[in-house]
């Protein structure tokens, strides 16, 4: 470390993280006194696009948003239509959204842990060199990825941006030859996650214990992904409709994104596989509670970088959850159910790999969006990333300067943060007095 | 909707008119892992994609990715987790490359939001796209 008085130490990116943002530190006299997590990219504009739009135009415009993510944008703008609209979907129909949501968490899931997360555990840059290091690794995390894409070809059309998803269901009922092609699959993918995971587990996890407040989904039936209340382990328990009397937006002067907050105390709070995890542990499987205590998870997570563990535990029960569904799936009589127009308001939440995707949007009387707001998980999870660093920061203050660059990086990389979704490539500055 | 990050699109919209026989095509966004899904058990790959190196406006380069590792530094601006030139240097690293792979790279100048292509990276898109069928053409 250098002695120096001042010090300004800069990254020019962080590496592995959808987007552009950028981490500003300050330390004085010992103390962290200023740190910002910063975007430096304008804001997103999908809201301004989408007005005037008709309603059923939205799934596939809010697609773009993310190309890792995109059912989560489309699942979520086509519920908060069908609440506009007075719509339910239900039975086969909704067994079909539950399968394509599985597929999205499989490939984004493996994606980032394999190929963004693990090197930071392994002293690597990337994944070139896990790839070089452990190529059967690398291997099957690729072919399950693939299966997650696959899902998402089988039933949305197409593995990136898919197109038979609408509002009121589908534009055509996949295959059942091509469903039930991917059952062997699924039990090698059920095998593969579960190696990777317990290879994950005997990573040195950084220490970090964080007094989390856990916003998820939680459904009576399920482990909930992309349907349910919205809760916290703090006693919120509320419907959708009422997220924004709860959590609000804020434009903080170093960023152009909003950053998402709990309302009662201006407060940061998680969402996100941990949050899941914590809320609604009772409801994995058998299989998948075992695989996390065979990972040495407990039945919470505090520690952020823990978070690669619990994503791998999600990825095992997601592959099970695909089994199940496809071996119980039954061909509904009509690839959609009728969407009545009406002007409305509705409000739509789903489970994204990253976290709670919350959509509202009103209708006028010929269906036209008046407007939209769309809170993307990483714009919530911000101020934690934030309150994070802080505490890494603090608590690691001996580090010699690159050492802990490399693990304010990691710890950004511990919420799989896609920062395009919210507006976007780090840029990292400590400065020392 | 990021004007000039749309180049690699702008080729295959541009490829698609002449209607090559033998082409397969595929647009992708954002996960460029998917690349070596989608090129196993392919002989002959091309790959378009914007750049952002600093150089003139449409300027195009080009790469025999399988002679040389491709600086990754010109596609880093894509926003993608798993980038083109991570792509293929994992691919090459599992022995999982096709069997020729040409990359052409396009200079943008507006990444901003937006719609259309700048004037010169509308040239080059269509150079490139001429380029590419003489390529097909020749076998």
């Amino acid at each position: 470390m250098s002695d120096a008085a001042t010090r300004t130490i800069k990254v020019d990116a962080l590496a592995r993280v959808e987007g552009e943002g950028a981490l500003y530190v300050r330390v004085k006299g010992g103390e962290v006194t200023d740190i910002k997590f910063r975007i430096v990219e304008p804001p997103r504009f999908f809201e301004a696009l989408l007005r005037g739009r008709m309603f059923g135009e939205a799934p596939d415009i809010t697609a773009r948003i993310c190309g890792i993510c995109p059912i989560a944008y489309m699942m979520g703008a086509s519920q908060a239509m069908e609440d506009a609209l007075g719509v339910t979907v239900a039975g086969g129909l909704r067994d079909l959204r539950r399968l394509i949501y599985c597929g999205e968490w499989i490939e984004s899931h493996v994606l980032h842990a394999a190929m963004l997360h693990a090197p930071d555990f392994l002293g690597l840059d990337d994944a070139l060199l896990i790839a070089r290091d452990n190529p059967e690794l690398v291997q099957k995390a690729l072919q399950v990825k693939k299966l997650g894409n696959d899902i998402l070809e089988v039933v949305g059309g197409r593995a990136v941006h898919p197109v038979n998803l609408k509002v009121g269901g589908f534009y055509k009922l996949p295959a059942e030859d091509k469903l039930a092609a991917l059952l062997p699959r699924l039990d090698w993918a059920m095998n593969a996650s579960k190696e990777l995971a317990l290879a994950f587990a005997g990573f040195d996890f950084p220490a970090l214990e964080q007094d989390y407040h856990c916003v998820s989904l939680r459904h009576p039936g399920e482990y909930a992904i992309h349907e349910g209340r919205i809760v916290s382990n703090r006693g919120i328990d509320i419907p959708v409709n009422e997220f924004d009397r709860h959590f609000g937006e804020e434009h903080v002067r170093h960023s152009n994104a909003l950053q998402g907050f709990y309302q009662n105390g201006d407060a940061p709070y998680l969402v996100g596989p941990i949050a899941r995890y914590n809320n609604n542990f009772e409801q994995l499987s058998d299989a998948a509670k075992t695989l996390a205590e065979d990972c040495g998870l407990g039945r919470q997570v505090n520690n952020p970088y823990r978070s690669i563990l619990v994503r791998m535990v999600e990825t095992y029960y997601a592959c099970e959850e695909a089994k199940r569904l496809i071996e119980g799936y039954a061909p509904p009589t009509a690839a959609s159910v009728e969407t009545p127009i009406a002007a409305g308001r509705g409000y739509g939440c789903t489970e994204a790999p990253r976290g709670i995707c919350f959509h509202t949007y009103a209708l006028d009387a010929e269906g036209r969006i008046e407007h939209a707001n769309i809170v993307p998980p990483t714009s919530q999870n911000q101020k934690q990333i934030e309150d994070d660093l802080l505490a890494v920061v603090s608590g690691n203050l001996e580090m010699e300067d690159e050492a802990l660059k490399w693990r304010c990086e990691q710890t950004i990389r511990n919420y799989d943060p896609c920062i395009s979704c919210a507006t976007h490539f780090l840029k990292l500055t400590i400065e020392r007095d | 909707m990021r004007r000039d990050d749309g180049a690699g699109p702008a080729v295959l919209d541009r490829l698609a008119a002449r209607a090559p026989a033998n082409l397969e095509t595929e647009e992708l966004a954002g996960d460029c892992a998917r690349l070596i899904e989608l090129w196993d058990g392919r002989a002959h790959v091309i790959v378009v994609d914007a750049t952002q190196s600093g150089a003139e406006a449409g300027t195009v380069i080009q790469f025999d990715a399988l002679a040389a590792e491709i600086p990754r530094e010109l596609f880093i601006h894509t926003s993608h987790a798993f980038g083109m030139a991570e792509a293929v240097a994992t691919a090459g690293a599992l022995g999982r490359l096709p069997g020729s792979l040409r990359v052409f790279g396009i200079e943008g100048a507006a990444f901003g939001f937006g719609e259309g292509l700048t004037a010169a990276v509308e040239a080059s898109a269509e150079a490139v796209a001429g380029r590419i069928a003489l390529m097909l053409e020749g076998g």
